[in-house]
């Protein structure tokens, strides 16, 4: 476990600011809540086998004397590096990019398990989209009943999308939460996203 | 024939009425066996006082009783003839209570009388007769009740005049006929009801026998035969919980419960040894009960995640996508029992987005006993998949730590997709073996402990029926020797001193005695923990005392849960308070891990003082100062210690030099036939010498003291070893005679050999 180097941070960061824009300022000054240490320390980025994780100083700090290969996971885990350098967010992050998103989509019912087979959004299953959206922004689906469901890339901006058909996709699927069931080892493996 | 009979029955309503009154007052003025009971006949309504009347009462009583007892006696081949007989007793009832009546009517009389006697005539004539005078008789009662009210005491009391009525009567003969013959078949068929009560109720009280030898030889070599198994195991119960009334002669108890042992475990699919052990846990009819239990699973449960829902929403959305579900009790706040479902409640939205978990209801239970408060330090030591550890989390709302350890790795994946996905983020997961954690995570470190210890699983057996076949006694005790390792170890990384906590929980999905209160035992003996209640109101009681073994009285705080008594997994929660951080030292006894603090210690170089016991071990081995030797001869020590203790009833002094590390007054203890060193733990860099003399009592007083102190001086984590000969040494005193003649010859620092008469010579060398 060790915490990123630049190279790292700036693309761990970059790939955020897609999907909070502004509010990743937040996000990374966030007070820590879990009242470990008498003065409540903030969230940070720690690299440990190509994947990096969000979490609390305090419990990187009690997590050191853990060996290694003996360590398996700590905090959230929100993306991890592929072997070519590139970063990609998993859908574990997605708690962390719902409670931070600027930009969202709800998805009506009947498109729901289509997007949770890994299906994109169409017009047809949009129900409310986020104003101002620019294309290609990362987005967060939410259901109907504000259930997070995934996040992806915005295919088109709002405007346009009021002038698409029903069968054009507004929403390219990133990541969903159905992976848990999808996929061969129960989400186990933490599917890529971008 | 006889649905004719019953067509004119409906018809013939009013008339059946008045035939069956008929007969059965019939029926009650007749004795019963007795016989002449109503003799005389004075005073009795429906006969008239007279000699006519009385003669016929006895005739016709003595008939009858005659042919009562056939009837009671009947059996099968009687059939026809009995029959007949009760039909003509019927008839001739009916007749005889006619011919009691009207005593004035000679004439009527004179008629009858043949009839009665010609036994041999044809019966429908008979019948016929009788049903005749029933039916006069009837219209005269039917007629006569009006009259009731100016009752006379004349002759005939009831009215039963026959010669006014007669020619009415002729009319309603045939269906009268019909509804008499009727009535006749119903008292028969009672008879033969109550006759075969009889039989049956022989029948069942005839004793129930075990099965020969033969028979049961003949069994093995048929498949089995589930039904008669099932009755002869529902006998067995029977006649064991009534048994000095049910027993068959020559049979006792023992072989109705090996009988019932092989019956169950052939009926069920267990091995012999798991069914003895419940046969022994139960008493018999509650063994049958837990055996019928794990046969099917146990309702579906679900916990909702208080970090991202709330009960009362989740409930309302899944009962809108179509499940059955209700609150699973009283006793939990975020459980939820599943009776069915539409949809697969593993892969709703809500399940994937973490806002509940799949979990069995006795899952629940050891976290609601630990209690995890917020901003403490946790450690739940065997994690996977982790339904616990989540619900640990939600109860401490994300903060402070949960350490998460696993020892498989396969099963790493799944406990931490379930940890992302509850919303968990205060959890670090490691890879251990939780018997090393304590030196991973550090001794007296955290505020609490959970251990869901690995078990043989024998209270999921309905989940694994692979179980009944697979766990043998060995698999037992190896798995009550890992959980004594594990508790130990929980046990050493709570901080005693622990604001908030100081608790550990230790749970198992078992039964059997030997993983549970036995490991309790075990803890409390070697460790300063006390158990206290988990605040679980249901549940048995942990049992104190069990076949050969005598718990701690406390170990009935601890909280046992069964399939058939409480609906829930087999289960078993204790929850223990460390009183302080001091470990106890008590000799190790058989079947029990070797102490792993102890012997880490150990192995940090305390001062082993006594090389020469070392000589005296068993192993045998020339080099008596290899580490690993150490704890071996540690072991073989603290056997001897105890078995010297035992043997001799006192401690023994400790002879130690400081400069060598051998005992130099071996002589003067085996002249005392008992020598125990004590070692003093060597972090506080001193070693208590004491030379054994010939009077152990007065050097022990001060020695003791000595030790005592330096314990105090050194804090808690002193550790005393104290290496005793062998028991074969303590045995043979005599031979130790010879050997201190050698000895003494043997200056003291120098290098020494014991003579072990059965073991090999082993060299002694010179330690730092």
């Amino acid at each position: 476990m060790r915490p990123l180097d630049e190279d790292e941070t700036t693309q761990v960061l970059e790939k955020l600011h897609k999907f909070v824009g502004s509010n990743l300022k937040h996000m990374i000054e966030r007070q820590a809540t879990d009242g470990l240490d008498s003065k409540p320390g903030g969230f940070c980025f720690r690299l440990h086998k190509q994947r990096v994780y969000y979490v609390s100083e305090a419990v990187v700090r009690r997590a050191t004397n853990i060996a290694r290969e003996k360590l398996s996971s700590l905090g959230t885990c929100i993306g991890k590096f592929t072997k070519s350098g590139k970063f990609k967010l998993t859908v574990t992050c997605l708690d962390l990019l719902a409670a931070h998103a600027k930009y969202k989509i709800w998805v009506k019912p009947s498109a729901e398990m289509s997007f949770l087979y890994g299906n994109h959004v169409l017009k047809s299953g949009l129900a409310r989209i986020t104003d101002n959206t620019p294309q290609h922004q990362g987005v967060v689906v939410y259901s109907m009943s504000d259930i997070p469901l995934g996040f992806g890339l915005a295919a088109k901006s709002t405007a346009d999308c009021r002038k698409l058909d029903p069968t054009d996709i507004v929403l390219l699927h990133q990541s969903d939460i159905g992976v848990v069931l999808t996929s061969s080892s129960r989400g186990c493996t933490l599917l890529n996203a971008s | 024939m006889f649905s004719t009979f019953r067509v004119e029955l409906n018809e013939t309503n009013s008339l059946f009425q008045f035939v069956n009154f008929a007969s059965n007052f019939v029926m009650a003025l007749l004795p019963g066996k007795g016989g002449k009971k109503r003799k005389g006949g004075k005073g009795t309504p429906t006969k008239s006082p007279g000699k006519k009347s009385s003669k016929y009462d006895d005739e016709e009583f003595e008939e009858v009783s005659e042919e009562e007892s056939p009837v009671a006696r009947r059996g099968k081949g009687k059939g026809n003839a009995i029959e007949k007989k009760v039909k003509k007793e019927v008839l001739q009832k009916a007749k005889g209570k006619r011919m009691a009546v009207p005593e004035s009517d000679s004439e009527d009389e004179s008629d009858y009388e043949p009839e009665m006697d010609d036994d041999s005539s044809e019966e429908d004539e008979d019948e016929d007769a009788a049903l005749q005078k029933l039916g006069s008789t009837r219209e005269l009662l039917g007629s006569d009740s009006d009259d009731e009210d100016e009752m006379e005491m004349d002759d005939d009391p009831m009215g039963l005049e026959f010669s006014d009525d007669e020619s009415e009567s002729e009319k309603e003969l045939d269906v009268e006929k019909k509804s008499r013959k009727i009535d006749a078949q119903k008292i028969l068929d009672e008879k033969d009801a109550e006759a075969e009560m009889q039989l049956n109720i022989q029948g069942e009280a005839d004793d129930f026998s075990l099965p020969t030898a033969e028979e049961l030889e003949e069994e093995s070599k048929r498949p089995p035969d589930l039904p008669k198994i099932q009755t002869r195991i529902k006998e067995i119960v029977r006649v064991l919980g009534n048994f000095k009334q049910l027993r068959a002669e020559g049979s006792d108890r023992g072989d109705y419960t090996k009988q019932l042992a092989l019956d169950l475990a052939s009926y069920y699919g267990y091995n012999e040894f798991l069914m003895n052990m419940f046969m022994q846990m139960f008493p018999v009819a509650e063994v049958v009960e837990f055996l019928e239990a794990n046969e099917t699973p146990r309702p579906v449960c679900l916990r909702t995640n208080t970090l991202k829902a709330r009960r009362r929403e989740l409930m309302d959305v899944l009962i809108n996508r179509g499940v059955n579900l209700a609150p699973l009790g009283k006793w939990s706040k975020v459980g939820l029992v599943v009776y069915e479902s539409k949809v697969p409640v593993g892969a709703t939205p809500e399940y994937m987005a973490g806002h509940y978990m799949l979990q069995s209801a006795s899952s629940f239970l050891p976290v609601m006993a630990l209690a995890p408060q917020e901003k403490e330090r946790i450690i739940d030591m065997a994690a996977a998949p982790g339904g616990k550890t989540t619900y640990i989390a939600s109860l401490m709302k994300n903060t402070g730590v949960i350490y998460a350890n696993e020892l498989k790795e396969s099963r790493l994946p799944s406990l931490s997709a379930n940890i992302q996905r509850m919303g968990v983020t205060n959890t670090i997961i490691c890879n251990y073996d939780g018997r090393k954690l304590p030196g991973i995570l550090g001794k007296n470190t955290a505020d609490r402990v959970l251990l869901d210890a690995p078990c043989s699983g024998t209270g999921v057996i309905g989940k694994d029926p692979s179980v009944k076949v697979t766990k043998s006694g060995e698999d037992i005790v190896r798995c009550a020797f890992l959980q004594k390792e594990l508790i130990l170890a929980a046990i050493d990384m709570v901080d005693a001193a622990s604001k908030t906590g100081g608790y550990i929980v230790y749970s198992t999905c078992s039964v059997l005695v030997a993983e549970n209160e036995a490991v309790i035992d075990y803890a409390l003996r070697k460790r300063d923990v006390k158990v206290v209640s988990g605040g679980l109101d249901f549940g048995r009681p942990g049992y104190t005392r069990f076949r050969e073994h005598r718990f701690h009285p406390h170990v009935a705080n601890t909280r046992r849960f069964f399939p058939h008594a409480h609906n829930m997994d087999g289960f078993f929660v204790a929850k223990l308070k460390k009183m302080s951080n001091t470990i106890k030292t008590t000799p190790k006894e058989d079947n029990e891990p070797e102490d792993t603090a102890v012997a880490e210690e150990k192995d940090n170089g305390e001062a082993v003082v006594a090389d020469e016991d070392t000589a005296n071990t068993s192993a045998g081995s020339e080099d008596a100062e290899d580490e690993g030797k150490q704890n071996k001869t540690k072991v073989q020590k603290k056997k001897r210690k105890k078995a010297a203790v035992q043997e001799n009833g006192f401690d023994r002094a400790e002879k130690t030099t400081p400069s060598k590390d051998k005992n130099a007054g071996r002589s003067n203890a085996d002249d005392n036939n008992a020598v125990k060193h004590k070692k003093v733990g060597k972090h506080n860099g001193t070693v208590d010498v004491k030379k054994a003399t010939s009077k152990n009592g007065n050097e022990e007083g001060p020695e003791r003291k000595k030790q005592k102190n330096s314990r105090e001086q050194n804090g808690s984590e002193v550790r005393k070893k104290s290496p005793t000969p062998t028991k074969e040494n303590v045995a043979t005193g005599a031979k130790r005679g010879s050997e201190d003649q050698r000895k003494s010859n043997i200056s003291p620092g120098g290098q020494r050999k014991q003579f072990n008469s059965k073991r090999q010579m082993k060299p002694k060398l010179r330690r730092k």
